[in-house]
C-alpha cells in the first residue's frame, strides 16, 4: 500500500496509456466473414481434439473439438456453416498447430437457438468444472489457460476470496473496460455464480482508478450482493499481474512459486466471470470475444465483439484497413503482447487487442551498455535484480541466474520499459527461463 | 482505405519503452552542468573556460582513439552517448582556476583512458572516471593541484589567473597572487569562512565546486528529472550534517557546525554529480543509502582528523570500491520468499 492510501503493490512502470483511443467506443458486433480458422491450441495446457469431419455441417455453437484431458478445454463452432480443410496454420506465435477451417453459410442468419439454461446449485463440484470444460471457457486476461482447471479446489483446501481482476493495465486496451461498464450485470452474476459453487464468502473486484465509470457501473451491477467489494487502485503496471493484484488488494504476498491458492485466493478476469454468466444462463459456449483494435497505425479503432476463429486481416479490414505507415501488429497488449509475423493468423481466444504501429511507435531502439543506473531494480514488481540477470544472460550463465530467482520472473516487461539503454532484458531472461526448463526436462528423463 | 501489404517487423515485448535513453539522460546532465561553467567563469575568469575545455577535449580524444569503434570500424563510436563529454566537464569543474591547459587534458585522457576504458567502457568501470584522472592529477602534479587563485567578480573576468598556457613538463613560474581554500584555512588556520560567502560562491576553491547554492538547486532539479538515484546525494549529506554535527556538539571550539561542513569544500559538487555516476554506485536501494552514509563518514573523517584538508575526492573513490560488496549484501527481498 502506498503513502497515500492508494492501493497498489510495490515498483512497477508508469507507461503511456493511450486508452483514450477507444476508452469510450460502445462494443460493436463485427459482421461474420466467409471463413472462420479455429486453432485447436487456443490456450494454455494441451490442445483440443477435433471431433468433426470435412464437409460436415454445424450450427454456431456447436462443439467441434473436445477436450483432451484435464488441463485442456473444448472448441465451438463460431458460426452455421460447413466444416472446410483440416489442416496446419500459423498460431500467431509462429507454430505450426492444427486448425478446423469453418465456412459460414451465407444464408443462414446466425442467431442463437433458444436459451437453454443450467441451473448451477443442481451441480456438485465436479460437475460443475465438467461442465465450464465442456462450454470452452478460458482466461480471458490473454494467457487464455482453461478455467476450469481453477476450479477444482484441492482436497483439503479452502477458498477464502475471490478476486476479479479488472485492472486491464496493458497500454491501449479497453475491452475489460467496455465488458464491465456495458456487461456489468453479466460479470457480477458470473461472479455470484462461480462464489456459490465454490462456496467462497468474498468476491474482491480489483479496477484501475482510470475507470471510473467502470468502477460506478460495477457497484452499481452488485449493490445487491453484499459479497462484492469494488476497489479501485493505482494506475500502475502490472497492476494486473495476478500476485501483484493480489498484494493490492489483500495485502499478502503469494509465496514464490506457488497458486494464488496458496493464500486462499482464486483470481480471474471479468470477461471470464461474463462467460460464465452466458454459460449458465443462456447456454452458450465461448465463441465470442471482445477485442480492442487500436494503435496509430489503425484507420478506425474500435472495440469488436468478434467471433473466435476471425483471421486477424479481415477484423483491421472491418476497421478500415491498416495506415500506409503500419510496420509492426501486436496480437494483446504492448508490455507483454505478441508480434504477429503475418495477418494470416486468427483471432483466439485470449486476443485481448490488436495492435498497429509504425517502426517508430513500435518501441525500436538502439542497445546501449548497462550504466547499473538502477531503473530496472526500482521498476521490477518480483523484488528481482533484471540488470544482473541480464549480464548473467549475455554469457550464459543460466545456473547463477537461477540462484538469483529467475525463475520468479513473470516476465511483465517493466525492466526493459525502464532501461534507458534499451537492453532486451526480458526476452534475454525468457530465453534464459527456457533453456533452464529444458536442462530440467532433460535431467528428469 | 488503405490494406497493408509487404513484410511485417517482428521483434519481442514490450513494444513501449520509456522516454528517457542513456544519449539523452547524458546530454541532459551535461546541460545541467552549463550554469556551473558559467559560475565559475564569473568566479575565476574566462580561463576557467579554458581548463573545462582541455579537460574535455583530453577525455573526448581518448575516448575517439580507444574507444568502441562505430559501424565500419570508424573510430568514436561511443561519442554520441555524450558520456565521454561528461566525463571531461566533470573532471574540468573538480580542477583549480590556475591548472596548466596541458594537465588539465592529461587529466582528461587518464579519467577516460584509465578510469573507464581499461575497465571495458562505459558502465564497466568500478571507479568514478572523473575522479580517478583527479586523484592522478592530484598524485603527479600536487603543488598545482593545491595551488588556489584567488576569485573575482565581473570587473576580473577577462583576466587569467595562474599560467594556463603554461608548456608541458616545464615549471611555470608562480607568480600569481594565490590563497587558500576555506577548508585549508579551517585546517591550518582555525578560520571560519562566512556562511554566506559559501553560499553564493565567493571563496576560492576548484573551478565547480565554490556556489553552494548554485549546487543544490542543479541537484534538485535532477531530483526533480529523475536524473539519478535521490538516495546517494541526501545520504551523503545528511550522514555529513549527522557526523559533523556531533563532533561540533561535543566540542564547538574544534570542529566546525555542520552547515559549514555542508557548503565548503567540494561536498555538494561531489554529492550530486560524482557519487551519483550510475556505473559506480549500488542499484540496491538499502546500498544506495549505505553507500551515501559511508562516504559522509569519511569526508567527515579526513577533513576533520585527516592530514589533507579535503577528502570528498578519496572518499567517493573509497566507497566505490566497495560497491561490489554492497550490492551483494544489500539486495532487496524476492517477492514471495
Amino acid at each position: 500500500m502506498s503513502l497515500l492510501g492508494s492501493r497498489s503493490f510495490r515498483h512497477g512502470v508508469h507507461p503511456e496509456e493511450h486508452k483514450d483511443q477507444t476508452a469510450h467506443l460502445v462494443v460493436e458486433r463485427m459482421r461474420f466473414v466467409p471463413r472462420y480458422e479455429l486453432l485447436l491450441s487456443q490456450h494454455g495446457g494441451k490442445p483440443s481434439r477435433s471431433i468433426v469431419k470435412p464437409g460436415q455441417r454445424v450450427v454456431r455453437g456447436q462443439m467441434i473439438a473436445e477436450a483432451d484431458g484435464f488441463v485442456s478445454t473444448s472448441l465451438h463452432s463460431p458460426v452455421t456453416g460447413t466444416v472446410g480443410k483440416l489442416e496446419m496454420c500459423r498460431h500467431p506465435n509462429g507454430r505450426l498447430v492444427p486448425m478446423i477451417e469453418i465456412e459460414s453459410d451465407p444464408y443462414s442468419p446466425q442467431t442463437w437457438s433458444d436459451p437453454i439454461t443450467t441451473d448451477p446449485a443442481s451441480l456438485n463440484n465436479d460437475e460443475f468444472v465438467q461442465f465450464i470444460q465442456s462450454k470452452g471457457i478460458v482466461g480471458m486476461g490473454g494467457a487464455a489457460f482453461p478455467a476450469h482447471v481453477k476450479y477444482k479446489v484441492p482436497e483439503g483446501k479452502k477458498l477464502e476470496k475471490l478476486i476479479l481482476n479488472g485492472c486491464e493495465c496493458e497500454p491501449y486496451l479497453t475491452c475489460d473496460h467496455r465488458v464491465m461498464v456495458e456487461w456489468a450485470k453479466a460479470v457480477v452474476r458470473g461472479a455470484a455464480i462461480l462464489a456459490d459453487a465454490l462456496d467462497v464468502p468474498e468476491i474482491h473486484v480489483g479496477i484501475e482508478k482510470n475507470k471510473p465509470d467502470a468502477v460506478e457501473a460495477m457497484k452499481a451491477a452488485a449493490k445487491d450482493d453484499p459479497r462484492f467489494r469494488i476497489v479501485a487502485l493505482t494506475v500502475k503496471y502490472p497492476q494486473g499481474a495476478e500476485k501483484m493484484l493480489i498484494k493490492a488488494l489483500l495485502d499478502v504476498e503469494v509465496p514464490a512459486g506457488k497458486l494464488p491458492f496458496e493464500v486462499g485466493a482464486l483470481v480471474n478476469n471479468i470477461g471470464t466471470m461474463a462467460a460464465i454468466a452466458d454459460a449458465f444462463d443462456l447456454g452458450r459456449p465461448l465463441v465470442e470475444r471482445v477485442v480492442t483494435v487500436a494503435g496509430p497505425g489503425v484507420e478506425r479503432p474500435a472495440n469488436l465483439l468478434v467471433p473466435i476463429g476471425t483471421p486477424v486481416r479481415e477484423v483491421f479490414a472491418a476497421c478500415g484497413g491498416l495506415g500506409s505507415e503500419t510496420r509492426e501488429v501486436i496480437m494483446g497488449g504492448p508490455m507483454m503482447g505478441q508480434p504477429m509475423i503475418a495477418l494470416e493468423a486468427p483471432v483466439l481466444k485470449g486476443t485481448s487487442g490488436l495492435l498497429a504501429f509504425s517502426e517508430s511507435q513500435a518501441g525500436i531502439t538502439a542497445e546501449y551498455t548497462c550504466l547499473k543506473c538502477g531503473r530496472c531494480v526500482e521498476s521490477c514488481p518480483a523484488f528481482l535484480n533484471p540488470s544482473k540477470l541480464a549480464r548473467l544472460a549475455k554469457t550464459k550463465r543460466y545456473p547463477e541466474m537461477e540462484e538469483s530467482y529467475v525463475m520468479d520472473c513473470m516476465e511483465c516487461g517493466s525492466c526493459s520499459y525502464a532501461c534507458p539503454s534499451n537492453i532486451p532484458i526480458v526476452q534475454l531472461i525468457r530465453v534464459a527461463k527456457s533453456s533452464l526448463r529444458d536442462a530440467q526436462r532433460k535431467e528428469k528423463k | 482505405m488503405s490494406q497493408h501489404s509487404g513484410e511485417l517487423l517482428v521483434h519481442t515485448s514490450p513494444f513501449s519503452s520509456a522516454r528517457l535513453t542513456t544519449p539523452r539522460l547524458m546530454l541532459e546532465v551535461n546541460l545541467v552542468l552549463v550554469p556551473i561553467i558559467i559560475a565559475s567563469t564569473w568566479y575565476f575568469g574566462y580561463g576557467a573556460l579554458l581548463v573545462v575545455a582541455a579537460a574535455t577535449l583530453g577525455a573526448v580524444f581518448i575516448e575517439w582513439f580507444f574507444g568502441p569503434r562505430g559501424r565500419n570500424g570508424a573510430r568514436g563510436g561511443a561519442l554520441h552517448d555524450g558520456s565521454a563529454v561528461l566525463t571531461g566537464l566533470l573532471l574540468g569543474l573538480t580542477l583549480p582556476p590556475g591548472t596548466p591547459l596541458w594537465i588539465a587534458f592529461v587529466g582528461g585522457v587518464v579519467a577516460i583512458g584509465l578510469g573507464k576504458l581499461a575497465f571495458g567502457g562505459l558502465g564497466g568501470n568500478m571507479f568514478n572516471p572523473a575522479l580517478v584522472g583527479r586523484a592522478f592529477l592530484q598524485a603527479a602534479f600536487p603543488t598545482i593541484m593545491t595551488t588556489w587563485n584567488p576569485q573575482g567578480g565581473a570587473a576580473q573576468w577577462t583576466k587569467l589567473r595562474g599560467s594556463p598556457f603554461a608548456a608541458p613538463l616545464f615549471s611555470s613560474d608562480v607568480d600569481a597572487i594565490t590563497t587558500a581554500t576555506p577548508l585549508a584555512r579551517m585546517k591550518f588556520d582555525g578560520d571560519i569562512e562566512g556562511i554566506w560567502n559559501l553560499l553564493v560562491g565567493n571563496v576560492p576553491g576548484s573551478l565547480g565546486e565554490t556556489s553552494a547554492i548554485l549546487l543544490i538547486l542543479c541537484g534538485l532539479w535532477m531530483g526533480v528529472r529523475r536524473l539519478f538515484d535521490w538516495r546517494v546525494p541526501l545520504a551523503v549529506l545528511f550522514s555529513v550534517a549527522l557526523f559533523s554535527g556531533l563532533f561540533h556538539v561535543i566540542s564547538p571550539a574544534n570542529y566546525p557546525n555542520p552547515l559549514v561542513m555542508l557548503t565548503s569544500g567540494g561536498l555538494l559538487f561531489g554529492a550530486v554529480f560524482m557519487a551519483t555516476d550510475p556505473a559506480t554506485s549500488p542499484t540496491a536501494p538499502r546500498g544506495a543509502f549505505i553507500f551515501g552514509i559511508g562516504i559522509g563518514l569519511l569526508v567527515v573523517l579526513i577533513r576533520l582528523f585527516g592530514g589533507l584538508p579535503e577528502g570528498v575526492m578519496y572518499a567517493i573513490l573509497l566507497m566505490n570500491a566497495a560497491v561490489p560488496l554492497l550490492e551483494r549484501v544489500t539486495q532487496p527481498r524476492v517477492f514471495g520468499r
